[in-house]
């Protein structure tokens, strides 16, 4: 064989063997473990904080709003849809929750809309269904019809 | 921070219905440089090899010079790809734990095989008789330079010139498919993607070959020119008129292939016509039909188709082929903008477009994009500062077996 | 010289290579598709998870999207979304009008009066969880992944933001978030799963209109769902096997 071929196929051993010393070195340590990605990667995912506590644990402190909400048309909905996310106060009940009074919060849902199905859910019209009035002064949002 | 501002710019400029998460373009002009610039080494090289495998003698002094331009484009080929991710230093993943189900993946290893196994060993044993010959008449570093570069084989018998040519030759005839799977295999990524009905046809990489080989050889074209010029050499007339033949045949090829492909599209006319169509007569109207079209296609065809019946005194002929190539060249680009962009500009739920804005001043992807392309240009300079074909010894003549 | 290879003979290379090839040919014909789509589960082994959105029962309030921002920490910006809100409107001259500002988060504003409207109803809009997912058929590192649950996942402390997945999801569920500098998407609120939680959307969703759960358990939520109501999914011509699960999808939907 000539001896620049056997040269050449020197360095391209070399350049092959630190490529395959790069990839033992550089490979992640779960790599394979389930497919061809970072096994560990699916525990890290799942390890990521919850923020929102849902209703069992609210009603495990406020079982006497728990109680009320449990017989009005709000029965199924979570605490944490009106109140925002609970993970804070969980741990600190100094950290208040969000309260929200006006109008807005309430139109979210039941602001009138042809794309939103009418036997699904109540929708007023805004501007003709008592303007000017506050939607808790007649409807506890815990028990709307109360 | 710039990016977000400008997407609160883009919200105002959406035309009907996109999927929210579309108003970002997420690959931007650095992405049209990077198949633009991988076309310009698969064409370079494909010019080279009609003269090595072809014996198209009249490109021979072209020959070195199109390699040696495909390996300085070759150099910052991948450079587009690493500065546009958003993670560039995370590069060395795609070669570590390649997915094997993924075309950019395996573009890693198409990209290195072509660098190290065909561009490189090719101009390594075209260059290397004469690079022994030059350590001998250099001092100093560059002794030691030109010494490393041969590895140290110090061979130049007339036998070791022969393996040479005989094992060059037979890289030229590995690197044909080599360019076209190179290149071809760019147009897979954009033509397997189902989701995007403007990409995704299996005539992409093969309209992205054809394409790549006429902007390559329109480049060779150009930088021949400039470079005899510069030499203040006299322009070998033969072979700039053979390789505006070839760019001319190739061409037709091209076009041929690309009206095939939209004629297919329209008579077919599938779910996602009329978005495409609006698109195109829209917002792709100035880079679709006069760019890429008009500069890039029917100026040089015509000029072209022309030139074949009729030779004009050389002066003329030269500014022709001067201002053909640079059509060439600027309509390629438009025809992998139009890939590129136009693919993201309507929204994959058929209803409606985004926009793009190119911000010719501090936008990173322009000033990025622009400087890859520079780029190439010194590379080439110190290539041909280093190996100038010119001071080339004449080939060695093998006997037929 | 370390490489002596004068007695590697023509027919030994021809031999070798041979073998090799006729190895990938055997493997490909066990298994065909295994080299497509690697990264496909074998279904029947433990959960398997699908959603199921009922459009008859979404009102458009936008919680979903909300909660999902809160709990994902998805950036406020309007167009960054791993689940949203879109209306669509039919009118009577047959124009499609779809709309979601916002992802629907602040609410719907009608965009045609009443009685020149066809048809009109809300479509929420989530990762599809394919079994063919296209975006984790191209990730070049296999950052983008299919969990052995059936969820398509991302790593992204391995992702390099390339944007390939982006392009390749044929329902624009994924974005690169622009401060992290690599991709994000709907994980179907994984971390909540394990801890025996539902998802945010799926919680925060005041009709019931989103259920979701194992479709190997033929008695779960998404199983039943599915039992009593016509599904349809998503764009099915392109075969991504979507386990996203639409009851009274109008084909105006895409």
């Amino acid at each position: 064989m000539p001896l620049q071929v056997k040269r050449l196929l020197l360095v391209f051993a070399i350049f092959i063997g630190i490529m395959l010393v790069l990839k033992y070195v550089l490979t992640p340590d779960s790599w394979r473990e389930y497919g061809p990605y970072r096994g560990n990667a699916i525990g890290e995912i799942a390890s990521q904080q919850a923020k929102f506590v849902q209703k069992e644990s609210c009603a495990d402190c406020h079982d006497s709003i728990a109680e009320i909400k449990s017989l009005g048309e709000h029965i199924n909905l979570q605490c944490e849809i009106c109140h925002g996310p609970g993970y804070q106060h969980v741990d600190d009940e100094n950290f208040k929750m969000e309260i929200t009074k006006n109008n807005a919060l309430c139109l979210r849902c039941h602001t009138m809309n042809a794309a939103s199905p009418k036997n699904i859910i109540k929708q007023i019209d805004a501007i003709e269904h008592n303007e000017g009035e506050e939607c808790i002064t007649c409807h506890n949002p815990h028990q709307p019809w109360l | 921070m710039d990016k977000i501002q400008s997407l609160y710019e883009a919200l105002t400029k959406v035309d009907g219905f996109i999927y929210p998460n579309e108003l970002a373009l997420n690959w931007d002009m650095l992405i049209v440089m990077y198949p633009y610039i991988t076309g310009l080494v698969a064409g370079a090289f494909i010019l080279a090899s009609l003269n090595r495998v072809f014996d198209i003698k009249a490109l021979r002094p072209t020959y070195e010079l199109s390699l040696l331009t495909a390996l300085s484009f070759m150099l910052v080929a991948t450079m587009p790809l690493i500065t546009h991710l958003g993670q560039p230093l995370r590069f060395y993943e795609m070669l570590i734990t390649p997915h094997l189900t993924s075309a950019m993946a395996i573009f890693g290893f198409v990209y290195l095989w072509y660098l190290m196994v065909v561009l490189l060993l090719e101009i390594w044993f075209d260059y290397r008789y004469d690079m022994v010959i030059w350590s001998r008449e250099k001092k100093g570093f560059m002794k030691f330079f030109y010494k490393a570069l041969t590895l140290w084989v110090s061979d130049t018998s007339p036998e070791s010139r022969k393996t040479d040519e005989k094992i060059g030759y037979f890289i030229t005839v590995v690197g044909i498919p080599s360019a076209f799977l190179l290149h071809g295999y760019v147009g897979f990524i954009f033509g397997s993607i189902k989701a995007n009905p403007w990409w995704s046809t299996v005539m992409m990489p093969v309209i992205f070959l054809f394409s790549a080989m006429v902007s390559g050889i329109a480049l060779v074209m150009f930088i021949y020119m400039v470079v005899t010029y510069l030499r203040k050499q006299k322009i070998d007339m033969n072979a700039l008129d053979t390789i505006a033949k070839y760019l001319f045949y190739i061409l037709i090829i091209d076009f041929t292939l690309e009206s095939l492909d939209q004629i297919h599209r329209i008579y077919e006319a599938d779910e996602s016509f009329d978005i495409l169509k609006i698109l195109v007569r829209g917002k792709l109207f100035f880079t679709f039909f006069i760019m890429q079209i008009g500069v890039g296609v029917v100026i040089p065809l015509a000029t072209l188709g022309f030139l074949q019946f009729k030779k004009p005194r050389v002066r003329i002929r030269k500014l022709i082929y001067w201002i053909i190539s640079i059509c060439v060249l600027v309509g390629i680009f438009y025809m992998r903008w139009n890939v590129v962009i136009g693919g993201q500009l309507f929204s994959k739920s058929f209803y409606g477009f985004t926009s793009y804005k190119v911000n010719l001043i501090g936008g990173s992807d322009v000033t990025l994009s622009l400087l890859w392309f520079i780029v190439p240009f010194f590379i080439l300079a110190f290539l041909l500062w280093l190996l100038p074909p010119w001071k080339k010894a004449p080939p060695i003549e093998i006997p037929e077996d | 010289m370390a490489i002596e290879k004068e007695n590697f003979s023509r027919r030994d290379f021809i031999k070798n290579s041979s073998m090799f090839a006729g190895g990938v040919v055997f493997a490909s014909l066990i298994n065909p598709y295994k080299f497509v789509f690697a990264t496909k589960q074998p279904k029947g082994k433990g959960k398997w998870y699908g959603i199921g959105i009922d459009i008859e029962k979404c009102i458009g309030c936008g919680s979903c999207a909300r909660a999902c921002k809160i709990e994902n920490d998805v950036p406020d910006d309007p167009f960054f979304f791993r689940n949203w809100v879109e209306q669509y409107t039919i009118t009577n001259d047959e124009r499609i009008l779809v709309s979601s500002p916002n992802g629907g988060i602040d609410g719907f504003k009608q965009p045609v009066p009443d009685e020149d409207i066809y048809k009109t109803f809300f479509v929420p809009k989530m990762c599809n969880h394919c079994a063919k997912s296209p975006c984790t058929q191209v990730c070049p590192v296999g950052a983008s992944f299919e969990s052995p649950e059936g969820l398509a996942l991302v790593d992204q402390s391995y992702c390099i933001g390339c944007g390939y997945c982006v392009q390749a999801c044929p329902y624009g569920c994924r974005y690169i978030d622009p401060l992290k500098g690599v991709v994000d998407k709907c994980t179907l609120c994984y971390h909540r799963l394990e801890k025996g939680l539902d998802p945010a959307c799926m919680m925060a969703c005041p009709t019931g209109a989103r259920v979701y759960g194992d479709l190997n358990d033929k008695n779960s939520a998404v199983s039943l769902f599915l039992k009593e109501h016509n599904c349809a999914v998503l764009k099915p011509q392109l075969n991504t096997e979507s386990k996203l699960f639409y009851n009274d999808l109008s084909q105006e939907v895409h």
